[in-house]
């Protein structure tokens, strides 16, 4: 009996634990965009961070854009030709990759790759006592680190999402065209008239912003919060990738919903 | 005041003075409860009771800009230096001066050389922090420390883990900042021999409490059972040898003993 | 990294954006032919638009001559009132038609304009006489089972089928050069049962 009683108040403070979470965070949200002033006076901070977050990243992201291409243009070229709709597959590359896959996959690699490094790097700093030591120089950690790399992140995200699109379709377009010998005309104009640039594009584009925004603030929360230990680090970057993700599949439920749902 | 964690005090009834130009040193056993006074004085944690007064400013009633101006007053050397492992030696001292103070290019590599040369670290100003040594990280802290000039620097254990020669090295370049700028030093240490030679004035901790405060030479003359074992380095005496037996250290040993029958 | 040297590589990542949103938007959007030319506004009144939607494409000759700005509902008339932006480089004469069409057999539905012989044209705000409502499968369906019912009543085969009913329905005065493709479903369903045998039977 007693076991019972104790599971659910386990339960009860785990639920409480988790609400108190969510405040915390959106706490440290606005705590961030309140000093956010410094992204506009000393931009070369900023461009730093975009450098290390989204330059760095390009490689994989290419490659991968290229290589998921690759495959809806055979899958879709696949089961296009069942219904006799192959002339179809460019509208089927570009929709996909607009609306759904550049987006949602590109959020998900910068959250393995530049999330990660982000909270391993703050974390370390924490660990190091660096934080520490910006604060009694009596410069604002939070305002002199932290702030430039999430609007590096807002920054780079979307970028990296609109190169992952664009090589999917030109990979896309290799596999279908070059290689099955789709007709061309067909592919581009077909995908012309059926992408929308406001509905589809742009939506997309607000898409891995908000993505950009989630993935980048749950990599700096949890590394400021990380236990300044190796054990504490590494738990920080395995939750910054498993949050991460889990945000980025369920806000991507929610947007989609609204965007395309009607 | 009295300092602690939570429900936890780590000292109470403190109470201590430093004025400028001296050299303080603050010193204690592991755990007495060092680091946490200076915590306290830079604001960094807030005592359970009393009052800390930093540089004219009672830190417990500081508005932020209060007290970001009070630690631009003061400076403070961390034990492994906490430098900015991103940038190099001479962005690491420059980088107060980035910060705070629009000087110009010129200017500041003119001050950040200065104080590299007063720590004797000049031509390394263009190594990055993973290829110095410790010691000489822990110099180059120092010169970042003081690159502001501030009134008060704080040193938390500056002579850990270094060498007889890093040792004498570091205790010559307190001394001589100290007089040099004026400012007032309080060291955080548990060494006694170089600590003694250039302090004016110790405080020894111990046991939650202030056990002694005088000059180098009335500790050293004091017959306070706790002032001579840590002086003479005893092993068993007021702090003794043993760690106390603890229910919880009862139980444990019930359980490992019964489970192995 | 030198601070220029970072700057230029943000520059070129930056840039890189761009022209990927740049390619989006125009090799696999619809920004080419999005036009920011001067359009006119004209309305026209439908029975049934079945599934038309604003932002849907206003078409002569299959090119592309506006859009549907919006759709409204006429509590008076019960009708529905549609809006259309056309180009301003697009005249149509007063007498032009105008009916809801679906590209392929089961895409989008867009409306296709057809011009008339007046020589006057249509100007801004003008209302389109002549409409031809959308074509609902279900009236199709239940037309063509009420003809073949009926086939099967009368037993006489090679008959024209008794006129459709209501669907689809022409407003003012008789035929338009109308749209042949809504017209032919309508008319093919017509025709089917006095071509194949009937489908079930009783």
């Amino acid at each position: 009996m007693s076991a019972l009683v104790s599971l659910v108040s386990r339960l009860g403070a785990w639920v409480i634990g988790c609400i108190s979470a969510t405040g915390l965070f959106a706490r440290f949200f606005v705590q961030l965009l309140a000093r956010s002033g410094i992204a506009l006076r000393r931009p070369r901070l900023v461009s730093q961070q975009v450098h290390f977050i989204g330059n760095y990243s390009l490689l994989i992201i290419t490659v991968s854009g290229l290589f998921v291409g690759f495959v809806l243009g055979l899958q879709g070229y696949y089961t296009l030709r069942r219904y006799g709709s192959e002339e179809a597959l460019g509208l089927l590359v570009a929709l996909s990759l607009v609306r759904e896959l550049g987006p949602v996959v590109t959020a998900l690699l910068f959250a393995g790759r530049a999330g990660t490094s982000l909270t391993a790097e703050i974390g370390l700093m924490k660990a190091g006592e660096q934080l520490a030591a910006m604060e009694v120089m009596a410069v604002d950690p939070l305002r002199r680190v932290l702030v430039p790399r999430l609007w590096g992140g807002i920054i780079a995200m979307p970028i990296l999402a609109a190169v992952f699109s664009m090589v999917g379709i030109i990979g896309g377009w290799f596999v279908g065209v070059q290689m099955i010998g789709v007709d061309a005309g067909a592919f581009w104009s077909q995908m012309q008239s059926g992408v929308d640039v406001w509905n589809d594009i742009a939506n997309g584009v607000i898409k891995s912003v908000v993505f950009g925004i989630t993935v980048t603030l749950v990599a700096l929360y949890e590394g400021w919060h990380a236990r300044p230990t190796p054990e504490g680090v590494s738990r920080a970057t395995t939750r910054t990738v498993v949050v991460s993700s889990l945000a980025v599949l369920g806000l991507d439920f929610l947007l989609t919903a609204l965007m395309f749902g009607n | 005041m009295s300092l602690g964690y939570g429900d936890f005090t780590v000292l109470r009834d403190v109470s201590m003075t430093v004025s400028a130009g001296q050299v303080v040193a603050v010193m204690g056993g592991s755990g007495s409860g060092k680091t946490t006074m200076l915590r306290a004085a830079t604001g960094q944690m807030a005592p359970q009771s009393g009052t800390v007064c930093t540089l004219g400013q009672n830190l417990s009633t500081a508005s932020r800009e209060q007290l970001h101006g009070v630690r631009q007053r003061m400076g403070v050397l961390f034990q492994q230096g906490a430098l900015f492992t991103d940038l190099n030696v001479f962005e690491n001292v420059a980088f107060p001066l980035r910060e705070h103070t629009t000087l110009s290019e010129a200017d500041i590599t003119a001050r950040v050389l200065d104080k590299l040369q007063a720590v004797g670290l000049r031509a390394a100003a263009h190594l990055r922090v993973a290829e110095i040594s410790g010691g000489m990280a822990r110099r180059v802290a120092l010169a970042r420390a003081i690159v502001l000039e501030p009134e008060l620097i704080l040193y938390d254990e500056p002579f850990a883990g270094l060498d007889p020669i890093s040792m004498g090295i570091t205790a010559r370049l307190i001394r001589d900042l100290s007089d040099r700028l004026g400012c007032a030093s309080v060291l955080i240490t548990h060494d006694v021999q170089e600590s003694f030679a250039i302090a004016d004035q110790v405080y020894l901790l111990g046991q939650g409490r202030m056990v002694a405060a005088g000059t180098p030479l009335s500790l050293t003359e004091s017959t306070a059972p706790y002032v001579r074992q840590f002086l003479d380095g005893e092993p068993d005496g007021p702090v003794a040898f043993h760690y106390p037996d603890t229910p919880a250290f009862t139980k444990w040993l019930d359980r490992q003993q019964g489970g192995r029958s | 990294m030198s601070r220029s040297k970072t700057d230029f590589w943000v520059g070129l990542f930056v840039l890189l954006g761009a022209a990927a949103l740049v390619f989006l938007a125009l090799r696999a959007g619809n920004l080419s032919t999005f036009s920011f030319a001067p359009t006119y506004s004209l309305t026209a009144n439908f029975n049934n638009i079945g599934g038309l939607k604003a932002g849907a494409p206003v078409k002569s000759a299959g090119v592309t001559v506006g859009r549907v700005a919006r759709i409204d509902f006429d509590n008076t008339l019960f009708q529905a009132v549609v809006t259309l932006n056309m180009d301003q480089s697009r005249q149509f004469p007063t007498d032009s038609s105008v009916s809801i069409l679906t590209s392929g057999l089961l895409g989008e539905q867009y409306l296709g304009i057809d011009p008339g012989g007046e020589e006057k044209d249509l100007a801004d705000g003008e209302r389109i006489q002549y409409t031809q409502s959308a074509v609902v499968l279900e009236n199709l369906i239940s037309q063509f089972l009420y003809s073949s019912a009926d086939k099967q009543g009368t037993a006489s085969s090679g008959d024209d089928a008794p006129a459709p009913p209501a669907e689809p329905a022409m407003t003012p005065s008789g035929q338009g050069t109308g749209a042949p493709a809504s017209s032919a479903p309508a008319s093919g369903a017509a025709q089917t049962p006095s071509e194949t045998t009937p489908p079930q039977s009783k």
